[in-house]
């Protein structure tokens, strides 16, 4: 188990202040001039040493992306921070906004040095509304401190922070249709290339990052890059903030180390599955867009991002959702195809139409009101929008029905069964 | 891309609007936030204040004032007010209820949170109660995922909820109360029910203790 001195996210459940005097015996804002100092390339060069992988969902490498923003600018450039957490199962970044708002926004500064950014726009999902004051609070503070805004920290370096909320709209979580957010328009993802690091927020050069990603950069730094990238496995290292829910005794957001057992993840903090661990039917690991896993893969698999791809699965956000035994399995993705047909923007065609029509097979196949043939044209539909629109809320609105049919066909297929076996017991009732 | 609105109760739709002198500072604070020329990046916090300034609704002209203001065609404000779910474009009750019923929630009994809150007021999601107190709707994952089921009401989070609590929070809204928002079963925010099982330290010197500790 990760040590309490190897925790990064030291407030997570709020015992402590969340602000300027809280943060700084936290240990926040030291030393944050001397890492500007080192220069950008040797920041990024450190944050690729790391390993930090980005913590939003797809898992890219923070230092890498970093990397992509042009080395000179004429004008503003902009690092946009993605509060908008809203995959279901996933509540971490509240955990930050709420009680350790100025790693964040530390964070912000160091990033926006990096890439050579004028501004950053927090994006904080409106139903956040409290998180957010937290956010703004901290943002204040910073600035009467002289920590952020003109010549922060004292380094010469010029840097505007500053808030936008969204309005309710789970794909404003995907980059681009955040940036048409923060320009005042419907969350409708951008066709790529351009991709956002040569035309973003305002057809400037920005760089999108999830608030944890951001958030770990400045203790990061301090510690060193080495400390960094030995917890954890290779290219799976740091540690990470894991949300818990479901069908366990303890449902928590805790800060473990990567490549922790899922099985561990669970026992030691959560206190096990309701029922005991052989009363466990499945778990999704990474948010609902990632498949499920049954539970001889939970048995032994590992969560971090390689492991979990190994098992066709994700890590994603590492927002775990526990069922056990008594979980409607077909029910609980039903419901996951409901929400992305409700959450889908409506600009491509396979995922506005797909989602719904993804959705009202599902709800057939939850009372086995089906032919066995629909579970295949299910998934050659789910195959059709995969990949084939502008973003991936299509890809994730098929892989929870794939995974399903992966790991539990024969439970899809017996309520298909029971389903006609009724029906013709009826039809014979009737004809007697 | 749907919307949430609900059927409201019967308010009339205004014939004018036009921002507070408050809510003109705060408007003129928000647009500052945006580079010279991109005002229109200010139409979603615009919206939210006119609608607080409502009473938790966007009328028509309530929207094209927001466009006028920010000197944008009134189709781009309407087109945001109708894309994003937290804009009411119909009338809600005092008390905006707001029941998460997605997996997570789910899971944890959403479906006795909604039931409750049905048998409570007499309504259905999506309808407002004749006396305009409360409008009860379904949401989709509000991001307190661990501290499930949950609802919102107004801009606080209700936790760990079961039918009971449910029931106590609307009839202490329902008397003029402020009930306690958060976590309902006493545990602390998204710490695990029986005590931290990390960051034991900072927890005794707060006064709480930690897992498996007598």
């Amino acid at each position: 188990m990760l040590r309490d001195e190897d925790r990064i996210f030291t407030n997570l459940y709020g015992f402590e202040s969340p602000f300027l005097d809280g943060a700084k015996a936290r240990g926040d804002w030291s030393g944050t001039k001397e890492i500007l100092d080192l220069g950008r390339d040797k920041i990024i060069d450190l944050v690729k040493e790391s390993g930090l992988r980005g913590r939003g969902g797809a898992g890219f490498s923070t230092g890498m992306k970093w990397s992509f923003m042009p080395k000179t600018s004429n004008g503003p450039v902009y690092l946009v921070v993605n509060a908008d957490e809203g995959e279901p199962g996933t509540c971490k970044d509240r955990e930050i906004m709420r009680h350790d708002p100025h790693k964040l926004i530390e964070g912000c500064l160091i990033a926006g040095f990096a890439i050579g950014a004028t501004a950053t726009y927090i994006y904080i999902r409106g139903e956040f509304y409290y998180e957010a004051a937290n956010v703004q609070r901290a943002i204040d503070e910073a600035y009467a401190s002289g920590l952020i805004g003109k010549n922060a920290c004292g380094s010469g370096f010029d840097h505007d922070v500053y808030l936008h909320l969204g309005a309710g709209a789970y794909i404003c979580g995907e980059e681009t249709a955040l940036i048409e957010s923060i320009e005042g328009k419907k969350g409708q993802p951008r066709n790529k290339p351009p991709f956002p690091a040569m035309a973003g927020l305002y057809s400037r050069p920005t760089t999108v990052n999830n608030v944890e990603s951001i958030a770990v950069v400045p203790t990061i730094l301090r510690r060193g890059a080495s400390w960094f990238a030995n917890l954890g496995r290779p290219k799976n290292s740091g540690t990470k903030l894991f949300c818990v829910s479901g069908h366990v005794n303890q449902p928590a957001t805790v800060e473990e180390e990567m490549g922790i057992p899922l099985k561990e993840l669970i026992e030691k903090h959560c206190g096990g599955v309701r029922g005991g661990w052989d009363n466990l039917l499945a778990i999704i690991p990474g948010g609902s867009s990632v498949p499920l896993l049954p539970k001889e893969i939970c048995d032994t698999v590992l969560m971090d991002f390689d492991s979990l791809r190994e098992v066709r699965s994700g890590l994603g956000t590492a927002a775990v959702i526990v069922m056990d035994k008594s979980t409607d399995i077909v029910k609980a993705i039903a419901r996951l195809s409901k929400f992305y047909m409700h959450e889908s923007c409506g600009q491509c065609t396979p995922c506005r139409e797909g989602t719904g029509w993804m959705w009202r097979v599902m709800e057939r196949l939850v009372k086995g009101q089906a032919h066995v043939e629909e579970i295949d044209m299910l998934l050659d539909v789910t195959k059709q929008v995969e990949g084939h629109t502008i973003c991936a809320l299509g890809d994730a609105a098929a892989w929870p029905i794939q995974g399903l049919m992966r790991h539990f066909r024969p439970e899809v297929e017996r309520r298909i069964l029971e389903y006609r076996t009724r029906a013709d017991r009826g039809a014979r009732v009737a004809a007697e | 891309m749907s919307a949430a609105h609900s059927h409201g109760p019967a308010v009339a739709e205004p014939t004018s609007f036009e921002f507070t002198v408050e809510n003109i500072e705060l408007a003129k604070r928000i647009i500052a936030k945006y580079p010279e020329g991109r005002q229109q990046s200010a139409v979603m916090p615009l919206l939210d204040l006119a609608q607080r300034q409502c009473g938790g609704w966007l009328p028509k002209v309530a929207i094209d004032y927001v466009a006028h203001y920010l000197d944008i065609a009134p189709i781009r404000a309407l087109e945001v007010a109708s894309f994003y779910t937290m804009y009411n474009l119909k009338p809600v009750g005092k008390h905006f209820v707001q029941v998460c019923t997605t997996t997570p929630c789910w899971l944890r009994g959403s479906d006795e949170v909604l039931h409750a809150c049905e048998k409570k007021l007499g309504i259905k999601p999506g309808q407002t109660t004749a006396d305009g107190q409360f409008t009860v709707i379904e949401v989709e994952c509000l991001g307190a995922c661990v501290n499930a089921p949950m609802m919102q009401i107004g801009d606080d989070f209700y936790e760990d909820l079961t039918a009971e609590t449910t029931e106590k929070i609307l009839d202490a809204l329902a008397r003029g109360e402020k009930p306690a928002t958060g976590p309902q079963n006493g545990r602390i925010r998204a710490c695990p029910s029986g005590g931290p099982t990390t960051l034991t330290e900072s927890a005794i010197k707060a006064g709480v203790k930690p897992a498996g500790q007598a």
